[in-house]
């Protein structure tokens, strides 16, 4: 090789305009990937991963999009990603309203995971939170309609925990009972049976993902009645008894509802309506 | 002007005949299609042999094979390994180094068919010039997919990555992935020759990287009696690792020691003078080390 200081001068611009054109080119390449790996790692709401998935963030990076998950699903509900689809391509969901989880008690795709993305601690499958089941339209429900659907109460597989019927009144006919369908967050795996089975054109109740079907209460709040059940007593000294503002010579009674205060009892009552317009209460 | 040279092999056809002049070929050929049947009678035949695909499979219920270039990603993307990955990937990175690192990309990758038909095509049809692609594009392009690996905490060279999206799509459905097949197609044959898996494919590369240690090689027994043909050039999907073993390059010993040689055994088909060989690297193991664009032979 020659020493020529030219020659070298040279040579060392075309290695900086060299590596400049690959880093440029390569690097340009490698922001639309990321850009792109970025947008797909949020979930479209229909797809539901297997259970024992990781958080969607900690999923893309531990799934490797094997398919073995895939593969010992006994019910073959489960799918790969395409490229065309709105999610990390390769990786596994299934949707509920086509085919929901048949909740193996032996977990199969579980087990299946060789990279834990399916988390190996789920023996239970009852402990699985693949999703929430929201009662999502009550304006279609038939039992919010008031007719006995209650499709989705019976094929729960945690029936009774997951889903209950609450019982209320018709304010339509005045004389029936609507036969409400609640879902219990703390029960519910997720599965989408209530999705897949639901009447209506439309599922009326859908599995939703976690972080968009539930909500959270901030930190700070407490709820009074669990606090006094948890302090033994009111946590209030001294306990003030609720007092009802009543017309004169009418009295509340909880449970019982309105009366007319009895004869002879009326001069001991105190005229609270009076009083609170005279200010001292308010 | 020079005349027009014959098809390339037709010598070694002439020489050995039509069978020994293809016989690696057709060995890799059944290799590639064996590996995707054995994938395929399971969700055919319900005949379970290997479950799973390239990335992480297995087979018969015993052997887990993991992909070390994907392992290595999910790594980077903030992913500590499970003990069944590992002893999968243990697996397969002894079987490449005994192998050849990049015989992953003749004998078992779905995408070379592709890509091979398309450098057919483009000999046939007699198409020239395109675009020149830097020896070292494939290195650029594995770096990039760690960078972004380590940003975005996905592992995100698999959205788009050719080998898998083939093998997954043939495997479990192909959607909308025959596009991208169809991109690399296209791309080697009308805008570079031999331009993904010989220049940009950065799973290639990493195999490559494997393959340093490589102790399957070509070698060239009879590299005297080379008659300066060039087929062995022609057919060669990564030509520039014949010339130094050859043509004795700085003294270079009769083995092909670049890691980019994907011991396709192409160039033993198509020598009518049976100058190349396989073997293994051992007996050269002292020789001295070669330089040649962008790779160094292991010490």
């Amino acid at each position: 090789m020659t020493t020529n200081p030219q020659s070298t001068d040279a040579a060392r611009r075309q290695f900086i305009s060299d590596t400049a054109r690959m880093a440029c080119g390569v690097g340009l390449f490698g922001v639309g990937l990321g850009l792109y790996a970025k947008h797909a790692t949020a979930l479209p709401p229909a797809a539901i991963r297997p259970p024992g998935a990781l958080p969607e963030d900690q999923f893309s990076s531990a799934c490797i999009r094997c398919g073995m998950c895939v593969r010992d699903c006994p019910y073959d509900i489960l799918h790969l990603a395409k490229p065309e689809q709105p999610m990390s391509t390769g990786t596994p969901y299934f949707v509920a309203r086509q085919a929901p989880c048949e909740m193996c008690e032996n977990v199969p795709c579980v087990k299946a995971c060789p990279t834990a993305a399916l988390d190996h601690s789920l023996k239970d499958i009852n402990k699985a939170r693949m999703g929430l089941a929201v009662l999502v339209d009550h304006e279609t429900c038939l039992n919010f309609l008031g007719l006995r659907c209650d499709i989705c109460y019976r094929v729960c597989p945690v029936i009774d925990k997951a889903i209950t019927l609450d019982p209320q009144t018709n304010a339509r006919t005045g004389k029936h009972t609507l036969f409400i369908p609640v879902v219990h967050s703390d029960h519910c795996t997720g599965c989408g049976k209530c999705e897949k089975s639901c009447p209506t054109e439309v599922a009326s109740i859908k599995v939703l993902p976690l972080f968009m079907a539930k909500g959270q209460l901030s930190a700070h709040y407490r709820l009074g009645w669990m606090e006094k059940e948890k302090a033994g007593g009111s946590l209030v000294a001294p306990e003030v008894e609720h007092r009802y503002n009543m017309p004169d010579g009418m009295q509340y009674e909880h449970g019982k509802g309105l009366s007319v205060v009895p004869q002879g009892a009326a001069s001991a009552a105190p005229a609270p309506t009076v009083k609170a317009l005279s200010g001292d209460r308010l | 002007m020079s005349a027009v040279r014959p098809k390339v092999g037709t010598d070694a056809i002439a020489e050995k005949g039509w069978f020994a002049a293809h016989q690696w070929l057709i060995l890799r050929r059944t290799s590639q299609l064996g590996i995707l049947m054995a994938f395929l009678v399971g969700p055919w035949f319900g005949l379970w042999i290997v479950k799973g695909n390239l990335n992480y499979s297995y087979t018969l219920g015993v052997l887990p094979l993991t992909d070390p270039y994907l392992l290595l990603q999910s790594l980077l993307s903030g992913r500590m390994p499970e003990v069944l990955t590992l002893i999968g990937v243990s697996i397969t990175v002894a079987l490449y180094v005994l192998a050849g690192g990049r015989s992953y990309c003749s004998w078992v990758c779905p995408v070379n068919p592709v890509t091979d038909l398309a450098a057919w095509l483009r000999q046939r049809l007699g198409l020239k010039g395109g675009i020149r692609l830097s020896a070292s594009t494939r290195f650029w392009m594995l770096g990039m997919t760690f960078v972004v690996a380590v940003l975005t905490g996905t592992i995100a060279w698999e959205m788009l990555n050719p080998v898998s999206m083939l093998h997954r799509g043939l495997i479990f459905g192909m959607g909308f992935a025959w596009t991208i097949i169809a991109g690399v197609f296209l791309f080697d044959l009308f805008v570079a020759q031999r331009g993904w898996c010989g220049h940009v494919c950065p799973v290639g590369a990493f195999y490559s990287l494997i393959g340093k240690a490589a102790v399957l090689r070509v070698h060239l027994p009879k590299r005297d009696d080379c008659n300066n043909c060039m087929d062995c050039y022609a057919v060669c999907p990564e030509f520039k690792v014949i010339k130094p073993a050859l043509k004795a390059v700085d003294g270079a010993p009769p083995i092909i020691l670049d890691a980019q040689c994907t011991n396709c055994g192409r160039c033993i088909d198509v020598c009518s003078k049976d100058v190349f060989a396989f073997g293994p690297r051992k007996q050269y193991r002292n020789i001295p080390v070669i330089h040649f664009p962008s790779t160094r032979s292991p010490s």
